[in-house]
């Protein structure tokens, strides 16, 4: 479910299609050149002769070279420029859905704008799309530089604070991808990955309807669970986190409102399960060091407390 | 004559004496020997990353430690081995291969060395105190700013950098002066040796190049000392302001450490080919070309930055066109080698062991000249195999192909061939399969400066590979190290000119006297080691009891007048020192700058006193005649 890793030679969406083709291309070029230098130099050393040499003759020789180098290189310019204009074919498209992407240390923050403010969707490092549709990108940062980047839909496209930008992506066909920061961002650069989860159009609006209720009223909650809520919204967390439909409001660390429904932690670091959340929650610092969540110290039953209400927001 | 010549020339014993040293011989062996040891550190830096990657969720090396790590890795490869080797070089070697008996402005060429020195301590005495640079040997705003690398860590790398760079545009200047005035008379422009040339065209992209990066880091060490907003978005300030000005210097930087590379390829292959380089006209033309061209590609770095796609079409275009000349000099090096008579000693080893590993990291920088490629590659260990593959194999292999061709003369003892031999096999071999794996991790996702992976991502196999084989270049090394220091006391006694090469600098005894050239030879053709003796010459009529030489014309080399030479002087050190106490100074206040001046005037005026009355005409006029 959760790949740890992307290839982008094995494309799921059209500009990462395109970007495969032009390596190819040049991949096919550069390897017949290396076989060639490589070849003469060989078969030149390797069948030693005489030290004069007849100079104007193969003086011609490097100047065909340099005239066959001139025109290899004219032929990818035409490539890799005919290329990047295919990038954005999608520009112009209707139906088009708009996702902000905020870059944070170490961290994806994600808004699905709706058409009220409360009908906005807000998550981490998880960005679900449909199939087939075009996704406008809105990138921003909020600290240094990000980079998005998922192998399998696209190159990289950075996230500039003061600049911000777009870019459309588009998943043909269902799959979890994983997309990685690719500019160095700090501490935890390693560690700020994210999925791209591409599903069919129902499956998404579903997705997105869910992700728009607020969190289970405390009377739908387990005894357990509403006893780790009192501790959630009594203790440190609500400093840095909302929980919608709560007192909890913060915007400092990702929006836990549907955690519960997340399949990673940390960034995608860890598979979203009980001793993985419990681990996280207790002691951030061991799984990611140099991170902004501080470590909560709780009782064992805190903490299952704690972690049972985690896992109920879904 | 000679006792009289090495009497004025000789700097004396003792402390005192290697303290006030301005021979280019003795500043330059100084540079290269200072650089190996940087290099060996960022090679134990280098070590360390390969560990901690060699499995996923290690647990070796932390978050901070490795980012410190590969920061001072990269910041001590560009900035404190490969361009200060490269100066060293050039100040040991162009003298003596131009016929001359110093660098035209020898105290410069001490304090040079010694600014250079006082830098790479402080980026070392910075790491040892958990003080070391920790935000990429790009240092991109505002990851570096005042309000995400709180802290010295930073301002070590910025001070670091002015250091170095300080340091490279003196040498520049001397270079640029002693090429220009000082070749022996008859040896015109164009005759001069290739490589001298690739130290000519090297030195003006330094003195364009560096002031870049000068102001940047400059403007860096404002906003984190006094809070000004060059690189501060929310007040006007900009980041991809820094981004400009930092690749518009370190693009060109590459070449400024890789055409002397090329240039060392050019001066090794007439001895083990015997044929002069084929196409001289051409491998200088490009050697030109490559300087120009190399100031038009800096937005390369850039391209996921998201400017616009007519601007990225145009820096895909010059990143293109440079190949050109490039690739030209590798054609004429293929064709002198092509059935040519070889000797297959080290260093023409090395040469080959550079054809085969460079040629690589050019066509995947023609690949990363593509926007559609350099966007899914960018930032991965895709390009941390390019450019190990460029620097190493562009300027690693020539160099050390470099070093065993001219140990001998730097020391007057050859190295050992066998030991040299098994160093090139385990040097190419423990290098591309450490580097040619990262390739494929690239394009499978795998970003570079990333300090762990996860379990599940499949990049342990490759990775484990790549530090095992890391080892066995590792090893190659060591072994060149180890040589040079077993045969520079027990090595084979080496003869003026042990490998009957072409070049002035095998003219003169190996280790050269204090004074280069007894008698300066006067230069009748590109190959002057290879023309007749008859053909020879030398200019006379030079002071003995002063560090007289001729100056000669730019184009033709014709002797102009005469100049005296700067003798040994404790200033260039009083100098660099002052010159540290202000940088290092300026990281804590802003009075560190006054300071500075304040003690740099008396330095300055010692460094200028005038030394006596001018020296009278002498009778005798300068002239040359016929060995």
């Amino acid at each position: 479910m959760m790949p740890a890793s992307g290839y982008a030679l094995a494309p799921a969406g059209p500009q990462a299609a395109r970007l495969a083709q032009v390596f190819w291309a040049f991949f096919a070029v550069c390897a017949v050149v290396y076989v060639v230098v490589v070849a003469l130099l060989l078969l030149g050393a390797l069948r030693p002769g005489a030290a004069a040499v007849d100079e104007p003759a193969r003086l011609r020789l490097v100047a065909a070279g340099g005239v066959l180098t001139a025109l290899t290189l004219v032929g990818l310019l035409v490539v890799s420029i005919h290329g990047g204009h295919q990038l954005n074919p999608m520009r112009g498209a209707k139906d088009v859905l708009t996702v902000q992407v905020i870059g944070r240390q170490w961290w994806w923050e994600l808004r699905y704008p709706g058409t009220a403010p409360d009908q906005e969707v807000v998550t981490a490092n998880e960005l679900h799309v449909p199939v087939g549709r075009p996704v406008l990108l809105r990138l921003v940062s909020r600290d240094v530089i990000h980079s998005f980047w998922v192998p399998e839909l696209h190159g990289k496209r950075d996230l500039i604070p003061g600049h911000d930008s777009t870019t459309y992506i588009q998943a043909d066909r269902a799959g979890v991808f994983r997309g990685q920061c690719a500019e160095f961002c700090g501490t935890q650069h390693a560690q700020m990955g994210f999925l791209v989860i591409a599903e069919p159009e129902e499956k998404f609006q579903a997705w997105l309807s869910a992700q728009r209720t607020p969190a289970p009223p405390q009377e739908a909650l387990s005894a357990e669970a509403r006893r780790g809520q009192d501790l959630f919204l009594h203790g440190t967390c609500v400093m840095c986190h909302r929980v919608a439909g709560t007192s909890a409001g913060a915007t400092m660390g990702p929006d836990l409102t549907h955690v519960g429904s997340r399949a990673t932690l940390a960034a995608g670091s860890l598979p979203n399960v009980h001793d993985h959340l419990r681990r996280w929650v207790a002691d951030a610092q061991s799984v990611k060091p140099g991170s902004h969540m501080p470590p909560t110290p709780l009782s064992a039953a805190d903490q299952d407390s704690l972690v049972t209400y985690l896992e109920a927001l879904r | 004559m000679n006792d009289a010549l090495a009497a004025t020339w000789s700097p004396g014993r003792g402390l005192s004496a290697w303290l006030r040293e301005v021979r280019h011989t003795e500043i330059g062996k100084r540079f290269v020997v200072t650089a190996f040891l940087f290099f060996a550190a960022g090679g134990i830096e280098a070590a360390l990353m390969r560990l901690q990657l060699s499995r996923p969720a290690n647990a070796m090396v932390g978050p901070d430690l490795y980012n410190r790590l590969f920061t001072t890795h990269g910041s001590t490869m560009m900035f404190l081995f490969a361009v200060p080797v490269m100066q060293g070089v050039g100040t040991f070697i162009v003298p003596l291969m131009i016929g001359a008996r110093n660098l035209a402005f020898p105290r410069l060429s001490a304090y040079s060395y010694y600014v250079y020195l006082v830098g790479g301590l402080l980026l070392y005495v910075g790491f040892s105190f958990r003080a070391g640079p920790d935000a990429g040997w790009f240092a991109y705003t505002p990851l570096s700013g005042p309000a995400f690398s709180p802290g010295k860590r930073m301002d070590v790398w910025a001070q670091m950098i002015t250091f170095t760079e300080l340091s490279a545009l003196a040498t520049a200047v001397n270079l640029v002066v002693t090429i220009f005035k000082l070749r022996a008379p008859g040896m015109s422009i164009t005759r001069m040796p290739l490589l001298v040339w690739a130290f000519l065209v090297v030195a003006f992209m330094i003195i364009f190049a560096m002031p870049a990066v000068v102001v940047a880091s400059s403007c860096l060490a404002l906003d984190r000392l006094v809070g000004t907003h060059f690189f501060n978005h929310a007040e006007g300030g900009d980041h991809l302001l820094w981004q400009h000005m930092f690749w518009f210097f370190a693009h060109p930087e590459v070449y400024i450490i890789f055409l002397p590379g090329l240039g060392m390829i050019s001066a090794i292959l007439p001895a083990f080919t015997r044929r002069r380089v084929l196409g001289y006209d051409v491998v200088v033309l490009a050697t030109v070309t490559t300087g120009f061209v190399a100031f038009g590609v800096w937005v390369h770095h850039m391209f996921a930055a998201g400017l616009p796609q007519l601007g990225d079409s145009y820096f895909t275009a010059s990143s293109l066109i440079i190949t050109i000349p490039t690739g030209l000099q590798l054609f004429c090096w293929l064709a002198t080698l092509w059935r040519a008579p070889l000797r297959f000693a080290t260093p023409l080893l090395f040469v080959l062991g550079f054809f085969v590993t460079f040629v690589v990291g050019g066509l995947t920088g023609v690949m990363l000249a593509a926007v559609p490629i350099d966007l899914q590659v960018h930032d991965t260990m895709f390009v941390v195999a390019h450019l190990h593959y460029v620097l190493i194999g562009g300027a690693v292999f020539p160099l050390l192909g470099g070093v065993y061709y001219w140990f001998p003369k730097a020391t007057g003892r050859l190295l050992n061939e066998r030991a040299g031999k098994l160093s090139f096999w385990l040097t190419l071999l423990g290098f591309n399969a450490t580097f040619f794996p990262l390739h494929m991790l690239g394009l499978h996702g795998m970003p570079r400066r990333v300090y762990t992976y996860l379990p599940g991502s499949g990049w342990h196999h490759l990775n484990l590979f790549a530090t095992v084989a890391s080892g066995v270049l590792a090893l190659g090394v060591l072994i060149t190290f180890l040589n040079v220091i077993v045969s520079h006391r027990r090595g084979q006694r080496a003869e003026a000119n042990p490998w009957q090469a072409d070049s002035l600098e095998w003219a003169v005894p190996s280790p050269p006297p204090p004074y280069n050239f007894a008698d300066i030879p006067t230069v009748s053709s590109r190959a002057p080691l290879w023309e007749e003796p008859s053909a020879r010459g030398v200019v006379t009529g030079l002071a003995t009891d002063q560090r007289e030489v001729v100056v000669t014309t730019l184009l033709d080399a014709a002797p102009d007048h005469r100049t005296i030479l700067a003798g040994p002087s404790i200033w260039p050190l009083a100098a660099a020192a002052v010159t540290g106490v202000g940088f290092i100074v300026s990281m804590f206040t802003p009075w560190g700058l006054p300071v500075a001046v304040a003690l740099g005037v008396p330095v300055m005026v010692g460094w200028f006193w005038p030394k006596g009355r001018p020296t009278p005409l002498h009778a005798e006029q300068p002239g040359t005649k016929a060995a």
